[in-house]
């Protein structure tokens, strides 16, 4: 293993991360306690109890993975897409470097800052709600694997990009939609029966009921289901991470 | 002197069915300067970027230092620095930070002072907390080398260093490559100035049209394929070769003098014979000069040749 190239990759993008603070970290704290004020008070007060818990920390998870989820995509796909955009990939295409340790440096990096972003916001939403978390644990391994499975899905949007319309186009139009649709603001028992059936075909439905369950230990689906879900979308992304890079797919000519 | 870098039968052909390379073998012996002199579009880059580890062959092996540039890639791009024709920077980035990103990616743990010392051989050492985008196009070319440099590789590839350069940089190009030389680097430089090869290169090769044509010692070439040519000025201009002098291969110059071409290599340059009968024919000459041909001329004619 090339360690001193993943650390390397993974400096560089955390001295990105750093140097654009504002707008890496700032807003997007920013935009989730304007959700807390806008759906946990303002219209959360007039709504009642999710299965025992007050609306406005019910949507704490929803929240966090709203954020994490689209975080750890764009900062994966912006840091692998900007050095074919520049053209500095040429560097990493000639070290002496596998694509395995690129993508623990991309990756990594990506997924370091959708975490500390997610703690961020968790930490925020203490100001607005009482909180108090079931299962650290797991909540914790849930925003880990979340994190990088998105980061993973991110890679794969910034390698296949050909331009920033591209780039934006996936968390723009798939990710938001799923997310919003997937029970972050809302228990999906409250659907109609029908639309029950179809949200489960959506898998960030499995990401925020497991997540929301390790909070408060209730659940749109059951536990195994979310972590099964989520092992089957990393591997996914992992087994189309691994056929880029065989191919050389919008890489190597 | 050994091996440091064999190319064989490298083909390259695109996915649009674009044949950039067709088998091109290459052999370079550590230390040398190997100026690999093309047209555009000739496939200088795309063997350049093959040997690297940016695009891949479509038939043909490669080794560096004796390493599969494939199997052994860690190994053989180890080996290796690029420069690439393009200016490619990160533009937020300071010099010493992107200098240092390039270190560690080729997996070598961080030594500042060493990259400070690479610096100042490049005279960029006072700009090293500068941002690359604060730089002059000349100053980028610099910190492009530095990266290259920065993992002290035994093979520095230089693709088209000076292109776009004004003079003075250029020089100071020719210069750092000179210095680079005496550490006992390799450089393959591709250029398409002749006077740039003629300048630095210990040998010459010529690309076209994917096809290497010659690769040869720079001052046997010129010696080999040049030609030389008797300027003889006339005390009377004259418009036509005159009848006795049709025999030799004689040409009027632009002032009504005469030009005869000839073969220095060969046993008997037959100007002794063309002076006496210069003389016979009654002609005066004010003048005599010979003038040799350059790369430049050389190379023209191999391209055209080629493409004939």
């Amino acid at each position: 293993m090339n360690w001193n190239a993943i650390a390397a990759i993974y400096r560089f993008e955390m001295t990105r991360t750093f140097r654009t603070l504002m707008q890496s970290v700032v807003s997007p704290v920013l935009s989730t306690s304007l959700y807390f004020v806008v759906f946990g008070a303002a219209i959360g007060s007039r709504i009642d109890q999710v299965e025992g818990v007050s609306y406005g920390a019910f949507i704490v998870p929803g929240l966090i993975m709203l954020t994490v989820l689209t975080q750890s995509t764009t900062n994966a796909s912006f840091g692998i897409y900007f050095p074919k955009f520049i053209g500095t990939v040429y560097e990493l295409l000639s070290a002496p470097i596998s694509f395995f340790e690129i993508v623990i440096g991309y990756v990594g990096a990506a997924a370091t800052k959708a975490f500390m972003i997610g703690l961020i916001i968790l930490a925020t939403a203490h100001f607005f709600v009482d909180l108090t978390i079931a299962h650290p644990v797991w909540m914790m391994a849930f925003l880990v694997l979340t994190c990088i499975s998105f980061a993973l899905l991110g890679f794969i949007i910034g390698i296949w990009a050909q331009n920033f319309e591209q780039l934006q186009l996936v968390p723009l139009l798939v990710i938001t939609p799923l997310v919003f649709l997937g029970g972050s603001f809302y228990s999906i028992s409250m659907l109609p029966p029908v639309w029950q059936t179809i949200t489960l075909f959506n898998p960030v439905v499995y990401l925020i009921s497991g997540f929301r369950w390790a909070f408060f230990g209730m659940a749109d689906v059951s536990l195994g289901w979310s972590v099964l879900a989520i092992a089957v979308f990393m591997t996914t992304c992992l087994a189309t991470i691994g056929w880029i890079f065989r191919t050389g797919y919008r890489l190597r000519s | 002197m050994s091996t440091i870098l064999n190319v064989s039968g490298v083909t390259k052909t695109y996915d649009g069915g674009h044949e950039a390379l067709k088998g091109v073998d290459l052999e370079i012996e550590q230390g040398e300067i190997l100026a690999l002199l093309g047209p555009n579009g000739a496939g200088k880059t795309t063997l350049i970027s093959i040997i690297c580890g940016i695009a891949t062959a479509s038939s043909g092996t490669i080794t560096v230092g004796g390493f599969d540039h494939v199997k052994d890639y860690r190994a053989a791009r180890d080996l290796i620095g690029l420069v690439p024709q393009e200016i490619n920077l990160e533009p937020f980035e300071t010099v010493m930070n992107t200098v240092r990103f390039s270190r560690g990616l080729f997996g070598r743990p961080r030594d500042d002072a060493r990259i400070e010392e690479i610096l100042k051989l490049l005279s960029l050492h006072d700009k090293k907390d500068n941002r690359i985008m604060t730089l002059s196009g000349g100053m980028k070319r610099r910190v492009l080398i530095a990266k290259a440099l920065c993992h002290d590789p035994q093979i520095l590839f230089l693709d088209e260093p000076t292109a776009g350069v004004d003079v003075e940089l250029r020089k100071d190009m020719w210069e750092i490559m000179a210095k680079l030389k005496q550490t006992g680097v390799t450089i393959i430089l591709t250029t398409h100035y002749i006077e740039e090869a003629e300048a630095m290169a210990d040998r010459i090769g010529v690309i076209s049209k994917g096809e290497i044509l010659l690769v040869e010692d720079k001052t046997a070439l010129i010696k080999r394929l040049g030609r030389k040519e008797l300027l003889i000025e006339l005390d009377t201009p004259i418009e036509v070769v005159p009848e006795g002098l049709r025999a030799y291969p004689l040409t009027v110059s632009g002032d009504g003098g005469l030009v005869y071409s000839y073969d220095a290599q060969a046993g008997s340059t037959g100007i002794t014979a063309l002076l006496a009968d210069l003389r016979k024919a009654g002609l005066h000459m004010s003048d005599l000069s010979t003038r040799q041909s350059s790369l430049e001329d050389i190379f023209v004619d191999l391209v055209k040749e080629d493409a004939a």
